[in-house]
Protein backbone atom coordinates (compact mmCIF):
# COMPACT_ATOMS: atom_id res chain seq x y z
CA UNK A 1 0.00 0.00 0.00
CA UNK A 2 1.78 3.44 -1.06
CA UNK A 3 -0.27 5.64 2.03
CA UNK A 4 0.26 3.48 4.92
CA UNK A 5 -1.34 5.02 8.16
CA UNK A 6 0.43 5.01 11.02
CA UNK A 7 -0.98 6.78 14.23
CA UNK A 8 0.63 9.39 16.45
CA UNK A 9 3.69 9.63 17.98
CA UNK A 10 5.28 10.36 14.96
CA UNK A 11 8.16 12.16 15.78
CA UNK A 12 10.34 9.49 17.72
CA UNK A 13 12.80 10.26 20.56
CA UNK A 14 16.00 8.24 19.43
CA UNK A 15 17.66 8.77 22.99
CA UNK A 16 17.97 4.96 24.84
CA UNK A 17 19.10 5.03 28.52
CA UNK A 18 22.03 3.84 27.42
CA UNK A 19 22.56 6.35 24.92
CA UNK A 20 22.07 9.66 27.99
CA UNK A 21 23.95 8.48 30.24
CA UNK A 22 27.16 7.54 27.75
CA UNK A 23 26.43 10.93 26.22
CA UNK A 24 26.83 12.74 29.84
CA UNK A 25 29.77 10.15 30.75
CA UNK A 26 31.44 11.55 27.32
CA UNK A 27 30.50 15.58 28.26
CA UNK A 28 32.51 15.27 31.17
CA UNK A 29 35.31 14.13 29.19
CA UNK A 30 36.97 18.08 28.78
CA UNK A 31 36.42 18.85 32.25
CA UNK A 32 38.79 15.53 32.92
CA UNK A 33 41.25 16.38 30.44
CA UNK A 34 41.57 20.03 32.21
CA UNK A 35 41.58 18.44 36.08
CA UNK A 36 44.28 16.02 34.67
CA UNK A 37 46.45 18.90 32.77
CA UNK A 38 45.91 21.62 36.29
CA UNK A 39 46.23 18.54 38.77
CA UNK A 40 48.06 15.83 37.61
CA UNK A 41 47.36 11.93 37.22
CA UNK A 42 45.19 11.60 40.14
CA UNK A 43 41.96 12.42 39.05
CA UNK A 44 42.38 10.46 36.44
CA UNK A 45 43.22 7.24 38.45
CA UNK A 46 40.14 8.34 40.47
CA UNK A 47 37.81 7.87 37.82
CA UNK A 48 39.01 4.77 36.30
CA UNK A 49 39.03 3.50 40.06
CA UNK A 50 35.48 4.44 40.80
CA UNK A 51 33.56 3.83 37.51
CA UNK A 52 35.17 0.07 37.79
CA UNK A 53 34.21 -0.14 41.68
CA UNK A 54 30.92 1.35 40.51
CA UNK A 55 30.26 -1.52 38.08
CA UNK A 56 31.65 -4.19 40.29
CA UNK A 57 29.31 -3.18 42.82
CA UNK A 58 26.22 -3.37 40.67
CA UNK A 59 26.62 -6.53 39.41
CA UNK A 60 27.07 -7.78 42.70
CA UNK A 61 24.16 -6.30 44.14
CA UNK A 62 22.37 -6.97 41.10
CA UNK A 63 23.18 -10.69 41.78
CA UNK A 64 22.32 -10.89 45.03
CA UNK A 65 19.37 -8.89 44.18
CA UNK A 66 18.20 -11.69 41.38
CA UNK A 67 17.96 -9.21 38.92
CA UNK A 68 19.35 -9.70 35.53
CA UNK A 69 22.95 -8.43 35.90
CA UNK A 70 23.66 -7.61 32.18
CA UNK A 71 20.50 -5.98 31.52
CA UNK A 72 21.06 -3.03 34.34
CA UNK A 73 24.74 -3.14 33.59
CA UNK A 74 24.15 -2.34 29.76
CA UNK A 75 22.70 0.95 30.81
CA UNK A 76 25.62 2.64 31.99
CA UNK A 77 24.59 4.68 34.46
CA UNK A 78 26.92 2.75 37.13
CA UNK A 79 29.41 3.99 34.94
CA UNK A 80 28.25 7.67 35.43
CA UNK A 81 27.95 7.32 39.31
CA UNK A 82 31.72 5.41 39.12
CA UNK A 83 32.77 8.76 37.27
CA UNK A 84 30.86 11.57 39.03
CA UNK A 85 31.81 10.33 42.06
CA UNK A 86 35.36 10.08 40.70
CA UNK A 87 35.41 13.43 39.51
CA UNK A 88 34.06 14.79 42.56
CA UNK A 89 36.86 12.91 44.88
CA UNK A 90 40.10 15.40 45.70
CA UNK A 91 42.41 13.81 43.73
CA UNK A 92 44.84 12.45 45.72
CA UNK A 93 42.30 11.22 47.69
CA UNK A 94 43.40 7.32 49.04
CA UNK A 95 41.68 4.19 47.28
CA UNK A 96 39.91 3.09 49.95
CA UNK A 97 37.67 6.40 50.42
CA UNK A 98 36.76 5.94 46.34
CA UNK A 99 35.50 1.82 47.03
CA UNK A 100 33.75 3.33 50.17
CA UNK A 101 32.43 6.28 48.28
CA UNK A 102 31.13 4.24 45.46
CA UNK A 103 29.83 0.98 47.19
CA UNK A 104 27.71 3.22 49.60
CA UNK A 105 26.44 5.11 46.59
CA UNK A 106 25.28 2.24 44.66
CA UNK A 107 24.07 -0.18 47.38
CA UNK A 108 22.68 1.87 49.91
CA UNK A 109 21.66 5.28 47.72
CA UNK A 110 20.55 3.35 44.41
CA UNK A 111 19.83 -0.43 45.23
CA UNK A 112 18.15 -0.93 47.81
CA UNK A 113 16.03 1.40 47.06
CA UNK A 114 15.34 -0.21 44.34
CA UNK A 115 18.10 0.30 41.64
CA UNK A 116 17.70 2.58 38.74
CA UNK A 117 15.11 4.99 38.69
CA UNK A 118 13.94 4.42 42.39
CA UNK A 119 16.35 5.99 44.06
CA UNK A 120 15.25 9.42 45.95
CA UNK A 121 18.88 11.03 46.03
CA UNK A 122 21.48 11.29 43.79
CA UNK A 123 23.48 8.57 44.78
CA UNK A 124 26.77 10.08 43.52
CA UNK A 125 26.17 12.74 46.17
CA UNK A 126 25.25 10.47 48.69
CA UNK A 127 28.40 8.43 48.16
CA UNK A 128 30.62 11.86 48.52
CA UNK A 129 28.63 13.24 51.15
CA UNK A 130 29.53 9.93 53.08
CA UNK A 131 32.76 9.89 52.97
CA UNK A 132 33.01 13.65 53.22
CA UNK A 133 31.82 14.21 56.64
CA UNK A 134 33.76 10.61 57.85
CA UNK A 135 37.17 11.51 56.78
CA UNK A 136 37.44 15.26 57.12
CA UNK A 137 41.01 14.86 57.47
CA UNK A 138 41.44 12.70 54.19
CA UNK A 139 38.68 14.77 51.79
CA UNK A 140 39.22 18.56 53.08
CA UNK A 141 43.45 18.37 53.12
CA UNK A 142 44.41 16.32 50.25
CA UNK A 143 43.21 18.49 47.23
CA UNK A 144 45.80 18.56 44.78
CA UNK A 145 47.39 22.17 43.98
CA UNK A 146 46.98 23.20 40.79
CA UNK A 147 49.86 23.87 38.21
CA UNK A 148 49.28 27.30 37.51
CA UNK A 149 49.49 27.95 41.30
CA UNK A 150 53.29 27.45 40.67
CA UNK A 151 53.27 24.05 42.37
CA UNK A 152 54.87 21.02 40.77
CA UNK A 153 52.34 18.81 39.97
CA UNK A 154 51.86 15.23 41.16
CA UNK A 155 53.49 12.93 38.47
CA UNK A 156 52.26 8.91 37.38
CA UNK A 157 54.42 7.35 39.68
CA UNK A 158 53.42 9.70 42.58
CA UNK A 159 49.82 9.59 42.44
CA UNK A 160 49.85 6.22 42.44
CA UNK A 161 51.95 5.97 45.43
CA UNK A 162 49.60 8.66 47.41
CA UNK A 163 46.57 6.61 46.35
CA UNK A 164 47.48 2.97 46.16
CA UNK A 165 50.15 3.13 48.73
CA UNK A 166 49.63 5.47 51.14
CA UNK A 167 52.36 7.84 50.37
CA UNK A 168 52.21 11.33 51.85
CA UNK A 169 50.52 13.77 49.83
CA UNK A 170 51.30 17.01 51.55
CA UNK A 171 54.09 18.03 48.81
CA UNK A 172 51.11 18.37 46.39
CA UNK A 173 47.90 19.38 48.30
CA UNK A 174 46.73 22.45 49.94
CA UNK A 175 43.61 24.19 50.40
CA UNK A 176 41.75 25.37 47.56
CA UNK A 177 41.02 29.39 46.12
CA UNK A 178 37.25 29.06 47.46
CA UNK A 179 38.75 27.96 50.79
CA UNK A 180 41.22 30.09 51.19
CA UNK A 181 39.78 33.28 49.76
CA UNK A 182 36.71 32.19 52.60
CA UNK A 183 39.42 32.21 55.47
CA UNK A 184 41.96 35.19 54.83
CA UNK A 185 39.29 37.83 53.39
CA UNK A 186 38.41 38.01 57.05
CA UNK A 187 41.18 40.13 58.35
CA UNK A 188 42.38 40.94 55.28
CA UNK A 189 41.39 42.69 51.77
CA UNK A 190 40.97 41.39 48.58
CA UNK A 191 44.00 42.49 46.75
CA UNK A 192 45.85 41.05 49.44
CA UNK A 193 44.43 37.88 49.56
CA UNK A 194 45.07 37.43 45.57
CA UNK A 195 48.85 37.69 46.76
CA UNK A 196 48.43 34.28 48.34
CA UNK A 197 50.10 31.64 47.06
CA UNK A 198 46.74 29.92 46.18
CA UNK A 199 45.60 32.44 43.80
CA UNK A 200 49.25 33.50 42.65
CA UNK A 201 47.61 36.85 40.74
CA UNK A 202 44.88 34.56 39.29
CA UNK A 203 41.04 35.37 40.96
CA UNK A 204 40.74 31.23 40.50
CA UNK A 205 43.95 29.66 40.84
CA UNK A 206 43.24 27.69 37.59
CA UNK A 207 40.39 26.38 38.50
CA UNK A 208 38.28 28.93 36.11
CA UNK A 209 39.63 26.29 32.90
CA UNK A 210 38.15 23.20 35.01
CA UNK A 211 34.48 24.83 35.21
CA UNK A 212 34.72 26.59 31.84
CA UNK A 213 35.56 22.91 30.43
CA UNK A 214 32.48 21.54 32.51
CA UNK A 215 30.43 24.31 31.23
CA UNK A 216 31.59 22.94 27.49
CA UNK A 217 30.54 19.94 28.62
CA UNK A 218 26.91 21.18 29.47
CA UNK A 219 25.76 22.82 26.47
CA UNK A 220 26.85 19.51 24.82
CA UNK A 221 23.95 18.36 26.88
CA UNK A 222 21.31 20.97 26.20
CA UNK A 223 22.66 20.89 22.62
CA UNK A 224 21.67 16.93 22.28
CA UNK A 225 18.57 17.69 24.63
CA UNK A 226 19.65 15.67 27.19
CA UNK A 227 19.16 18.38 29.58
CA UNK A 228 16.56 21.08 29.90
CA UNK A 229 18.21 24.75 30.31
CA UNK A 230 16.21 25.35 33.63
CA UNK A 231 18.17 23.54 36.06
CA UNK A 232 21.29 25.19 35.48
CA UNK A 233 20.22 28.30 34.62
CA UNK A 234 18.11 28.73 37.79
CA UNK A 235 21.10 27.52 39.99
CA UNK A 236 23.81 29.74 38.44
CA UNK A 237 21.28 32.94 38.45
CA UNK A 238 20.09 31.70 42.65
CA UNK A 239 24.16 31.65 43.27
CA UNK A 240 25.23 34.49 41.35
CA UNK A 241 22.05 36.62 42.52
CA UNK A 242 23.14 35.70 46.19
CA UNK A 243 26.73 36.56 45.93
CA UNK A 244 25.73 39.68 43.83
CA UNK A 245 23.09 41.13 46.61
CA UNK A 246 25.07 39.89 49.38
CA UNK A 247 28.26 39.57 48.66
CA UNK A 248 28.65 42.76 46.79
CA UNK A 249 31.60 43.92 48.58
CA UNK A 250 34.65 40.91 47.40
CA UNK A 251 36.73 42.65 50.53
CA UNK A 252 34.27 40.90 52.96
CA UNK A 253 32.59 38.28 51.08
CA UNK A 254 33.84 35.93 48.48
CA UNK A 255 33.30 37.45 45.12
CA UNK A 256 30.41 36.27 42.46
CA UNK A 257 33.53 34.98 39.96
CA UNK A 258 34.89 33.22 42.53
CA UNK A 259 31.69 31.49 43.45
CA UNK A 260 31.06 30.67 39.55
CA UNK A 261 34.34 29.52 38.30
CA UNK A 262 35.77 27.76 40.85
CA UNK A 263 34.76 24.59 43.26
CA UNK A 264 32.17 22.29 41.84
CA UNK A 265 29.63 25.13 40.44
CA UNK A 266 29.64 23.86 36.97
CA UNK A 267 29.67 20.24 37.23
CA UNK A 268 27.01 20.35 39.96
CA UNK A 269 24.33 22.58 37.80
CA UNK A 270 25.37 20.96 34.43
CA UNK A 271 26.23 17.11 35.11
CA UNK A 272 24.80 16.39 39.42
CA UNK A 273 21.52 19.04 39.70
CA UNK A 274 20.06 17.27 36.43
CA UNK A 275 19.88 13.79 37.36
CA UNK A 276 16.78 12.82 35.86
CA UNK A 277 15.38 10.48 38.62
CA UNK A 278 16.29 12.89 41.42
CA UNK A 279 15.51 16.04 40.20
CA UNK A 280 12.67 18.31 39.52
CA UNK A 281 10.87 17.46 36.79
CA UNK A 282 7.68 19.86 35.49
CA UNK A 283 9.10 23.05 34.19
CA UNK A 284 8.52 25.49 36.55
CA UNK A 285 9.56 22.64 39.92
CA UNK A 286 12.81 22.75 37.42
CA UNK A 287 13.65 26.37 37.81
CA UNK A 288 12.73 26.22 41.90
CA UNK A 289 14.64 23.39 42.55
CA UNK A 290 17.78 24.76 40.80
CA UNK A 291 17.40 28.08 42.55
CA UNK A 292 16.80 26.35 45.52
CA UNK A 293 20.27 24.76 44.88
CA UNK A 294 21.85 27.83 43.98
CA UNK A 295 20.79 29.58 47.09
CA UNK A 296 21.59 26.59 49.65
CA UNK A 297 24.99 26.57 47.62
CA UNK A 298 25.54 30.27 48.42
CA UNK A 299 24.32 30.07 52.11
CA UNK A 300 26.35 26.85 52.66
CA UNK A 301 29.88 28.05 51.13
CA UNK A 302 29.74 31.27 53.12
CA UNK A 303 27.99 30.49 56.52
CA UNK A 304 29.25 26.33 56.42
CA UNK A 305 32.11 25.61 57.82
CA UNK A 306 32.73 22.95 54.27
CA UNK A 307 34.11 25.10 51.55
CA UNK A 308 32.60 23.81 48.89
CA UNK A 309 28.78 22.64 49.34
CA UNK A 310 27.33 21.52 45.51
CA UNK A 311 27.13 17.53 47.53
CA UNK A 312 25.04 19.00 50.38
CA UNK A 313 22.76 21.49 48.34
CA UNK A 314 21.69 18.77 45.86
CA UNK A 315 20.30 16.61 48.43
CA UNK A 316 18.88 18.89 50.21
CA UNK A 317 17.21 19.98 47.01
CA UNK A 318 16.15 16.05 46.38
CA UNK A 319 13.91 15.76 49.52
CA UNK A 320 12.02 18.86 48.03
CA UNK A 321 11.66 17.63 44.76
CA UNK A 322 8.54 15.20 45.37
CA UNK A 323 6.69 18.17 47.17
CA UNK A 324 7.76 20.85 44.29
CA UNK A 325 6.48 18.77 41.31
CA UNK A 326 3.40 18.33 43.21
CA UNK A 327 2.32 21.99 43.54
CA UNK A 328 3.95 22.65 39.80
CA UNK A 329 1.68 20.35 37.74
CA UNK A 330 1.34 21.88 34.92
CA UNK A 331 -2.38 22.10 33.58
CA UNK A 332 -3.40 19.02 31.21
CA UNK A 333 -4.62 19.72 27.74
CA UNK A 334 -8.70 19.70 28.16
CA UNK A 335 -8.48 20.67 31.67
CA UNK A 336 -9.74 23.99 32.78
CA UNK A 337 -7.15 24.02 35.41
CA UNK A 338 -3.83 22.16 36.94
CA UNK A 339 -4.33 19.27 39.24
CA UNK A 340 -2.49 20.41 41.77
CA UNK A 341 -1.46 19.69 45.09
CA UNK A 342 -1.36 16.59 47.42
CA UNK A 343 -3.62 14.28 46.94
CA UNK A 344 -5.94 13.48 49.95
CA UNK A 345 -6.77 9.55 50.02
CA UNK A 346 -9.70 8.72 49.18
CA UNK A 347 -12.40 8.02 51.82
CA UNK A 348 -13.12 4.10 51.82
CA UNK B 1 -7.56 -13.05 79.71
CA UNK B 2 -5.66 -16.48 79.32
CA UNK B 3 -2.17 -15.84 80.65
CA UNK B 4 0.85 -16.68 77.99
CA UNK B 5 3.46 -19.67 79.76
CA UNK B 6 6.78 -18.45 81.03
CA UNK B 7 8.08 -19.58 77.46
CA UNK B 8 6.20 -17.70 75.70
CA UNK B 9 6.75 -14.88 77.74
CA UNK B 10 10.20 -15.12 77.20
CA UNK B 11 9.99 -15.84 73.29
CA UNK B 12 8.12 -12.83 72.67
CA UNK B 13 10.45 -10.62 74.64
CA UNK B 14 13.54 -11.63 72.92
CA UNK B 15 12.32 -12.04 69.49
CA UNK B 16 8.72 -11.93 68.47
CA UNK B 17 8.04 -8.34 69.97
CA UNK B 18 11.60 -7.52 70.60
CA UNK B 19 11.14 -3.89 71.92
CA UNK B 20 13.94 -2.47 69.46
CA UNK B 21 13.16 -4.51 66.98
CA UNK B 22 9.49 -5.12 66.20
CA UNK B 23 8.04 -2.34 68.58
CA UNK B 24 10.87 0.02 67.27
CA UNK B 25 10.31 1.31 71.23
CA UNK B 26 12.97 3.30 73.10
CA UNK B 27 15.04 4.06 69.95
CA UNK B 28 16.49 7.49 71.25
CA UNK B 29 18.59 6.09 73.71
CA UNK B 30 18.64 3.22 71.42
CA UNK B 31 20.76 5.59 68.72
CA UNK B 32 22.25 7.77 70.72
CA UNK B 33 24.42 5.83 73.02
CA UNK B 34 25.44 2.87 70.85
CA UNK B 35 28.93 4.41 70.10
CA UNK B 36 30.27 1.42 71.52
CA UNK B 37 29.74 -2.02 73.51
CA UNK B 38 30.05 -0.81 76.90
CA UNK B 39 28.02 2.18 76.91
CA UNK B 40 25.42 0.39 75.06
CA UNK B 41 25.64 -2.21 77.77
CA UNK B 42 25.63 0.20 80.40
CA UNK B 43 22.33 1.71 79.63
CA UNK B 44 20.71 -1.97 78.91
CA UNK B 45 21.24 -3.38 82.11
CA UNK B 46 20.24 0.59 83.76
CA UNK B 47 17.04 -0.01 82.02
CA UNK B 48 17.10 -3.85 82.88
CA UNK B 49 16.78 -2.51 86.38
CA UNK B 50 14.24 -0.32 85.86
CA UNK B 51 11.88 -2.21 83.58
CA UNK B 52 11.90 -5.42 86.01
CA UNK B 53 10.89 -3.24 88.97
CA UNK B 54 8.84 -1.07 87.65
CA UNK B 55 6.70 -4.58 86.39
CA UNK B 56 6.85 -6.25 89.55
CA UNK B 57 5.33 -2.82 91.21
CA UNK B 58 2.82 -2.44 88.85
CA UNK B 59 2.04 -5.95 89.03
CA UNK B 60 1.26 -5.79 92.56
CA UNK B 61 -0.93 -2.43 92.83
CA UNK B 62 -2.61 -3.75 89.44
CA UNK B 63 -5.98 -4.42 91.56
CA UNK B 64 -5.73 -0.91 93.36
CA UNK B 65 -5.05 1.58 91.24
CA UNK B 66 -8.32 3.03 89.16
CA UNK B 67 -7.95 2.83 85.36
CA UNK B 68 -8.84 6.64 85.10
CA UNK B 69 -5.08 7.52 87.27
CA UNK B 70 -3.07 4.27 86.07
CA UNK B 71 -0.97 6.19 83.96
CA UNK B 72 0.36 8.65 86.33
CA UNK B 73 0.69 5.94 89.09
CA UNK B 74 3.10 3.75 86.28
CA UNK B 75 5.19 6.97 85.36
CA UNK B 76 5.91 8.12 89.12
CA UNK B 77 6.55 3.99 90.19
CA UNK B 78 8.88 4.36 86.64
CA UNK B 79 10.25 7.65 87.70
CA UNK B 80 11.54 6.10 91.47
CA UNK B 81 12.91 2.94 89.57
CA UNK B 82 15.23 5.33 87.48
CA UNK B 83 15.99 7.30 90.08
CA UNK B 84 16.96 4.64 91.97
CA UNK B 85 19.65 3.14 89.14
CA UNK B 86 20.83 6.68 88.53
CA UNK B 87 22.17 6.43 91.94
CA UNK B 88 23.44 3.45 91.88
CA UNK B 89 25.18 4.26 88.90
CA UNK B 90 26.94 7.01 90.45
CA UNK B 91 27.75 4.95 93.72
CA UNK B 92 29.47 2.06 91.71
CA UNK B 93 30.30 3.16 87.97
CA UNK B 94 30.88 6.67 88.29
CA UNK B 95 32.72 7.25 85.39
CA UNK B 96 30.08 5.49 82.64
CA UNK B 97 27.14 7.16 84.45
CA UNK B 98 29.27 10.51 83.03
CA UNK B 99 29.54 9.04 79.70
CA UNK B 100 26.03 8.19 79.28
CA UNK B 101 24.48 11.36 80.86
CA UNK B 102 21.35 12.44 80.25
CA UNK B 103 20.22 9.62 79.16
CA UNK B 104 20.14 7.73 82.43
CA UNK B 105 17.07 10.13 83.91
CA UNK B 106 15.31 10.10 79.78
CA UNK B 107 14.94 5.92 80.94
CA UNK B 108 11.94 7.35 82.50
CA UNK B 109 10.53 8.71 79.03
CA UNK B 110 11.65 5.30 77.49
CA UNK B 111 8.10 3.80 76.31
CA UNK B 112 9.16 0.20 76.04
CA UNK B 113 9.26 0.78 79.64
CA UNK B 114 5.62 2.28 80.27
CA UNK B 115 4.36 0.52 77.76
CA UNK B 116 4.97 -2.84 79.30
CA UNK B 117 3.24 -1.71 82.19
CA UNK B 118 0.49 -0.89 80.31
CA UNK B 119 -0.30 -3.84 78.21
CA UNK B 120 1.43 -6.67 80.16
CA UNK B 121 1.67 -5.64 84.25
CA UNK B 122 -0.96 -4.03 85.16
CA UNK B 123 -2.50 -7.62 83.45
CA UNK B 124 -0.88 -9.82 84.91
CA UNK B 125 0.04 -11.79 88.53
CA UNK B 126 3.53 -10.88 89.49
CA UNK B 127 6.08 -13.58 88.68
CA UNK B 128 4.51 -13.65 84.36
CA UNK B 129 4.97 -9.93 85.06
CA UNK B 130 8.67 -10.06 85.94
CA UNK B 131 9.84 -12.64 83.53
CA UNK B 132 8.32 -10.33 81.29
CA UNK B 133 10.19 -7.67 82.40
CA UNK B 134 13.34 -9.63 82.82
CA UNK B 135 13.00 -11.12 78.97
CA UNK B 136 11.80 -7.26 77.10
CA UNK B 137 14.86 -5.55 78.64
CA UNK B 138 17.25 -8.92 77.98
CA UNK B 139 15.76 -8.39 74.16
CA UNK B 140 16.34 -5.19 74.24
CA UNK B 141 20.01 -4.76 75.51
CA UNK B 142 20.74 -7.84 73.29
CA UNK B 143 19.98 -5.08 70.65
CA UNK B 144 21.67 -2.51 72.08
CA UNK B 145 24.91 -4.11 72.39
CA UNK B 146 24.96 -5.54 68.97
CA UNK B 147 24.46 -2.29 67.41
CA UNK B 148 27.24 -0.92 69.69
CA UNK B 149 29.41 -3.41 68.59
CA UNK B 150 28.75 -3.13 64.85
CA UNK B 151 29.32 0.82 65.48
CA UNK B 152 32.81 0.44 67.39
CA UNK B 153 33.99 -2.15 65.05
CA UNK B 154 32.90 0.04 61.97
CA UNK B 155 33.76 3.19 63.46
CA UNK B 156 37.17 3.08 65.56
CA UNK B 157 38.40 -0.58 64.46
CA UNK B 158 38.18 -1.98 67.75
CA UNK B 159 35.73 -3.64 70.02
CA UNK B 160 35.04 -3.73 73.69
CA UNK B 161 37.41 -0.30 74.72
CA UNK B 162 37.04 1.28 77.57
CA UNK B 163 34.82 -1.68 79.52
CA UNK B 164 36.56 -1.28 83.13
CA UNK B 165 34.20 1.76 82.78
CA UNK B 166 31.65 -1.31 83.66
CA UNK B 167 33.92 -4.40 84.80
CA UNK B 168 36.85 -2.48 87.30
CA UNK B 169 40.18 -1.83 86.33
CA UNK B 170 40.53 -5.17 84.83
CA UNK B 171 38.42 -4.82 82.02
CA UNK B 172 41.12 -2.75 80.89
CA UNK B 173 42.47 -4.79 78.80
CA UNK B 174 39.71 -6.36 77.42
CA UNK B 175 39.98 -3.77 73.90
CA UNK B 176 40.94 -5.83 71.15
CA UNK B 177 42.08 -3.90 68.17
CA UNK B 178 40.65 -5.40 64.93
CA UNK B 179 42.40 -2.93 62.59
CA UNK B 180 45.93 -1.39 62.88
CA UNK B 181 46.33 2.03 61.38
CA UNK B 182 42.13 2.63 61.38
CA UNK B 183 40.72 5.80 59.97
CA UNK B 184 37.74 6.35 61.74
CA UNK B 185 34.63 5.95 60.43
CA UNK B 186 32.87 9.19 61.63
CA UNK B 187 29.55 8.08 59.62
CA UNK B 188 29.25 5.12 61.91
CA UNK B 189 30.04 6.61 64.92
CA UNK B 190 27.59 9.60 64.49
CA UNK B 191 23.57 9.09 64.52
CA UNK B 192 23.11 8.13 60.97
CA UNK B 193 25.19 5.36 61.55
CA UNK B 194 22.76 3.80 63.95
CA UNK B 195 19.85 4.73 62.12
CA UNK B 196 21.34 2.77 59.44
CA UNK B 197 22.78 -0.27 61.42
CA UNK B 198 19.57 -0.34 62.95
CA UNK B 199 17.70 -1.08 59.42
CA UNK B 200 20.01 -3.50 58.73
CA UNK B 201 19.25 -5.54 62.44
CA UNK B 202 15.55 -5.38 61.28
CA UNK B 203 15.98 -6.82 58.12
CA UNK B 204 18.22 -9.15 58.97
CA UNK B 205 15.21 -9.86 61.56
CA UNK B 206 12.84 -9.98 59.02
CA UNK B 207 14.81 -12.43 56.79
CA UNK B 208 15.39 -15.13 59.48
CA UNK B 209 11.12 -15.24 60.30
CA UNK B 210 11.08 -15.21 56.63
CA UNK B 211 13.13 -18.30 56.15
CA UNK B 212 11.50 -20.01 59.54
CA UNK B 213 7.97 -19.32 57.98
CA UNK B 214 8.84 -20.45 54.49
CA UNK B 215 10.48 -23.81 56.29
CA UNK B 216 7.37 -24.38 58.82
CA UNK B 217 5.66 -23.79 55.19
CA UNK B 218 7.67 -26.80 53.83
CA UNK B 219 6.98 -29.22 56.54
CA UNK B 220 3.18 -29.13 56.45
CA UNK B 221 1.74 -32.31 54.91
CA UNK B 222 -0.01 -31.07 51.58
CA UNK B 223 -3.45 -31.94 51.52
CA UNK B 224 -3.93 -33.99 48.77
CA UNK B 225 -6.13 -32.42 45.48
CA UNK B 226 -9.19 -34.69 44.91
CA UNK B 227 -8.42 -36.50 48.04
CA UNK B 228 -10.94 -38.65 49.74
CA UNK B 229 -13.31 -36.64 52.22
CA UNK B 230 -15.22 -38.56 54.52
CA UNK B 231 -18.91 -37.94 54.41
CA UNK B 232 -20.48 -36.67 57.92
CA UNK B 233 -23.59 -35.45 56.76
CA UNK B 234 -26.72 -37.14 55.30
CA UNK B 235 -28.00 -40.61 54.78
CA UNK B 236 -24.59 -43.40 53.60
CA UNK B 237 -26.09 -45.32 51.50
Amino acid sequence: MALMTLSSPHAHGNNSTQKVMLTVTLATLPGLAVMTALFGFGTLINVVLAALFAIATEALILRIRQRPVMFFLKDNSALLTGVLIGLALPPLAPWWITLVATAFAIIFAKQLYGGMGNNPFNPAMIGYALVLISFPLQMTTNWALSSQMGASVAGLGDALSVIFAGGSADAFSGATPLDTYKHLISNKTATEVLTDTTFNGWLNGGWEWVNLAFLAGGLVLLWRRIITWHIPVAMLAGLSLCSLILGWDADMYTPASLHLLSGATMLGAFFIATDPVSAATTPLGKLIYGAGIGILLYIIRTWGSYPDAVAFAVLLMNFAAPFIDAYTQPRTYGHAKANRGLKKPEAK
Amino acid sequence: MATKSLRDISLDGLWNNNPALVQLLGLCPLLAVTGSVVNALGLGLATMMVLIGSNFSVSLIRNHVPDAVRLPAFVMIIASFTTVAELVMQAFTYELYQVLGIFIPLIVTNCAILGRADAFACKNPILPSIVDGFMMALGFTAVLVVLGAMREILGQGVIFSNMQLLFGADAAHWKIELFSDYPDFLFAILPPGAFMAMGLLIAVKNIIDGRIKAAAEAAKVPTEVGGKRVRVTGKIG
